[in-house]
């Protein structure tokens, strides 16, 4: 089926509204709205305010209340608008969702899924453009998710809601009018929320990327391929806890890697990366591990800053070329 | 509060239509220049609540401080930030008044005391607490003026601000714009109290009620809340009583509201009432408008080309303005 990736998403919380009474939404503006992204649009009329609930500005409140509902037994998706917004329910994600199970001795635990916008791309400057994906995948006691493609959209949520304690999906902004073509066997998109993946196969270097990151690494890797390198790209995936293997795999074979990623720089999850392929791939490199990522700036409003900020494949091009001697 | 007269002094009148026509004008041209591709990101029009900015910014002083959110281009211009740097600054461009980072969200302007601009719901209000404090230690007399929505009041940040300037007794002004939507949550659809003023009275805080539709009420109740602050008490919070009759931003189908709601409400334009009311009771002539409107139609034109024709910032400062540039 010809669909995109905000459909892919809605059709994944529909059919988890549909199967499990325990699951609901709640999050500004999910509702009347229809989400600020317009993933919920619809899923009102069809299950009611109950179950897509409408909830105050009170990012803290309601994601506490997430966390409540959830140890309450119930399956609680909480949307927040966008990564920024969501340092203002910090406390209760990081402090509460991520410690209950380890603070109480297993006694309690957390199903709950959290969803959110994240990456910049549409010119909303520096409170609605930044990827603290790493911030989240730093914490122990999360499992943090980054879809970046139909099916992963489609089917990254079943197993999130399976799994005992918190997720965090992170749903880049760029991706949401992705189109594309959705396999209609559910097999095809069926999934787990364990292992990174394989997008291309190539011998020449590993590019290694996730979420919005993903497609820029893939369109770097078309125009290498043209150039007669050709690049592995794997995708992350899962943010935490990361999986590592895949990526020591791939530079057993190409020698090289380099890491995408919208985040900054300093401390950041491009910087575990690099450490992880340190520790376990160290005397398979011929060169050493590159990054491309975001400039160490708050997100400029003007196009012109805002498309030099960003980890544009012509600097993953240039990044590899580097690594490999070639101008 | 109750219905007061025009004060009957043409020439303030006059500004505060000036004020809110300009605010008009250059939003129109905005959305016009949004739907032209040359201003981007999200834009908040203002259009309906003209009354406020018009009516409430002028009663400050050079030197209290203004504090505002995303929807905040009117409460720049009247601040008086040049159409030209807010026009600017839409584009993108170095000539703008936050140098092209900031964008329609995030208009600042130092020299006019002008703190933004602010995107964060509700993120305004401890700033504003935080500059009364720095007033109040200093030993100074200035105000902080303090804008947000209705749906600010549901956020900890605003509960905590409230209590701090309470507690402390700030010189803070609270100016909720109550224009019944957040989004595309109804107020009662939000709230558990919508009584907004008896949330501030359970701070201890005096609190008072505006149309907001009625630039001469929001004047009075903003000139008697202001003194009050002034006075040393403490905060104040004013409940100014308006509505958008635009989309939230540029993205928003408007599935939430009746289209007879708009209408009616636009029935009660800041714009077209106060002017009415000028030429029955001030003697406005319909040419003395229709000339006051081409002039600032002629600034916002002009302000349009200013925009247009200024400079992207060069991607090789980019690194600038992140760290102070002497720093350690
Ligand atoms: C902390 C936070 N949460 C959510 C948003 C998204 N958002 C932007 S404006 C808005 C509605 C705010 O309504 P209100 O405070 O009444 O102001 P209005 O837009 O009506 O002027 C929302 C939910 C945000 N910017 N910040």
């Amino acid at each position: 089926m010809k669909t995109n990736y905000r459909e892919a998403l809605r059709m994944a919380l529909r059919e988890a509204l549909a199967s499990d009474p325990r699951v609901f939404l709640m999050g500004e503006d999910v509702g009347r709205y229809g989400g600020s992204y317009a993933v919920s649009k619809g899923l009102l009329d069809e299950f009611g305010p109950e179950r897509v609930r409408d909830t105050p500005l009170s990012e803290l409140g309601f994601v506490g209340a997430g966390v409540g509902a959830a140890l309450g037994g119930m399956r609680p998706i909480v949307e927040i608008m966008t990564v920024n917004f969501s340092l203002l329910a910090m406390d209760q994600i990081v402090n509460g969702a991520a410690t209950l199970r380890h603070m109480s001795g297993g006694q309690l635990h957390v199903p709950l899924v959290i969803r959110m916008a994240t990456g910049a791309g549409r010119q909303l400057a520096a409170q609605h453009s930044h990827s603290f994906e790493g911030w989240y995948a730093h914490v122990p006691g999360l499992r943090v998710l980054a879809p970046a493609t139909l099916s992963d959209a489609r089917g990254m949520l079943a197993p999130a809601l399976a799994c005992p304690d918190p997720v965090i999906l992170f749903e880049h902004v760029r991706l949401y009018n992705l189109e594309g073509e959705l396999e209609d066997d559910p097999d095809a998109w069926r999934c787990d929320i364990r292992s990174a993946a394989v997008r291309r196969v190539g011998d020449a270097v590993t590019l290694v990327a996730y979420g919005g990151s993903l497609l820029r690494a893939m369109e770097a890797a078309e125009q290498l391929s043209d150039e007669g390198i050709e690049a592995e790209v794997i995708d992350l995936r899962v943010l935490r806890p990361l999986d590592v293997a895949p990526l020591l795999d791939s530079v057993h074979k190409t020698h090289r890697a380099v890491v995408v990623d919208e985040g900054w720089k300093s401390g950041s999850l491009s910087a575990e990366i690099v450490a992880r392929l340190m520790e376990g791939a160290f005397y398979d490199l011929d060169a050493p591990v590159a990054r491309v990522c975001s400039e160490e700036v708050p997100m400029p409003y003007a196009l012109p800053l805002e498309e030099a900020v960003l980890p544009q494949p012509a600097k993953i091009v240039t990044a590899v070329k580097e690594l490999m001697g070639r101008k | 509060m109750s219905e007061i007269a025009v004060p009957n002094r043409k020439s303030s009148s006059l500004a505060m239509l000036t004020h809110m026509l300009r605010i008009r004008r250059m939003e129109e041209a905005a959305a016009e220049w949004y739907g032209a591709g040359k201003i981007r990101g999200y834009l908040h029009l203002y259009i309906g609540e003209e009354a406020v900015a018009a009516g409430a910014i002028p009663c400050f002083g050079e030197q209290d401080d203004v504090v505002a959110t995303y929807r905040e281009h009117g409460h720049a211009l009247v601040r008086g930030v040049p159409m030209n740097s807010i026009m600017a600054e839409m584009f993108g461009k170095a000539s703008g008044c936050s140098h092209g980072r900031g964008g329609s969200m995030h208009l600042f302007d130092a020299s006019r005391r002008f703190y933004g601009g602010n995107a964060i719901v509700g993120g305004g209000l401890p700033l504003a607490v935080g500059l009364a404090l720095a007033a109040h230690m200093q030993g100074e007399a200035r105000v902080a003026a303090c804008f947000f929505g209705e749906g600010a009041v549901a956020e900890g940040a605003f509960h905590e601000s409230m209590n701090l300037a309470a507690l402390w007794k700030l010189p803070v002004l609270f100016c909720c714009e109550n224009n019944l939507y957040a989004m595309g949550t109804a107020l009662e659809r939000s709230e558990s109290q919508t009584d907004l003023c008896a949330k501030a009275e359970s701070y201890k805080m005096p609190a008072l009620r505006a149309d907001g539709m009625d630039v001469v009420s929001v004047r009075e109740g903003t000139l008697q809340a202001l003194s009050r602050v002034r006075e040393g008490a403490g905060p104040v919070f004013v409940e100014y009583r308006t509505y958008r009759f635009r989309a939230h931003s540029m993205f928003d189908p408007e599935l939430y509201r009746d289209r007879q709601e708009v209408e009616d409400w636009k029935r009660r334009g800041p714009i077209h009432t106060f002017s009415a009311r000028l030429k029955a009771e001030q003697g406005l002539t319909e040419q003395e408008f229709l000339a006051l409107d081409a002039r600032v139609m002629a600034e916002v034109a002009a302000a349009v080309a200013f925009a247009e024709a200024a400079p992207f910032e060069p991607v090789s400062t980019l690194a600038h303005n992140v760290v102070a540039e002497d720093g350690p």
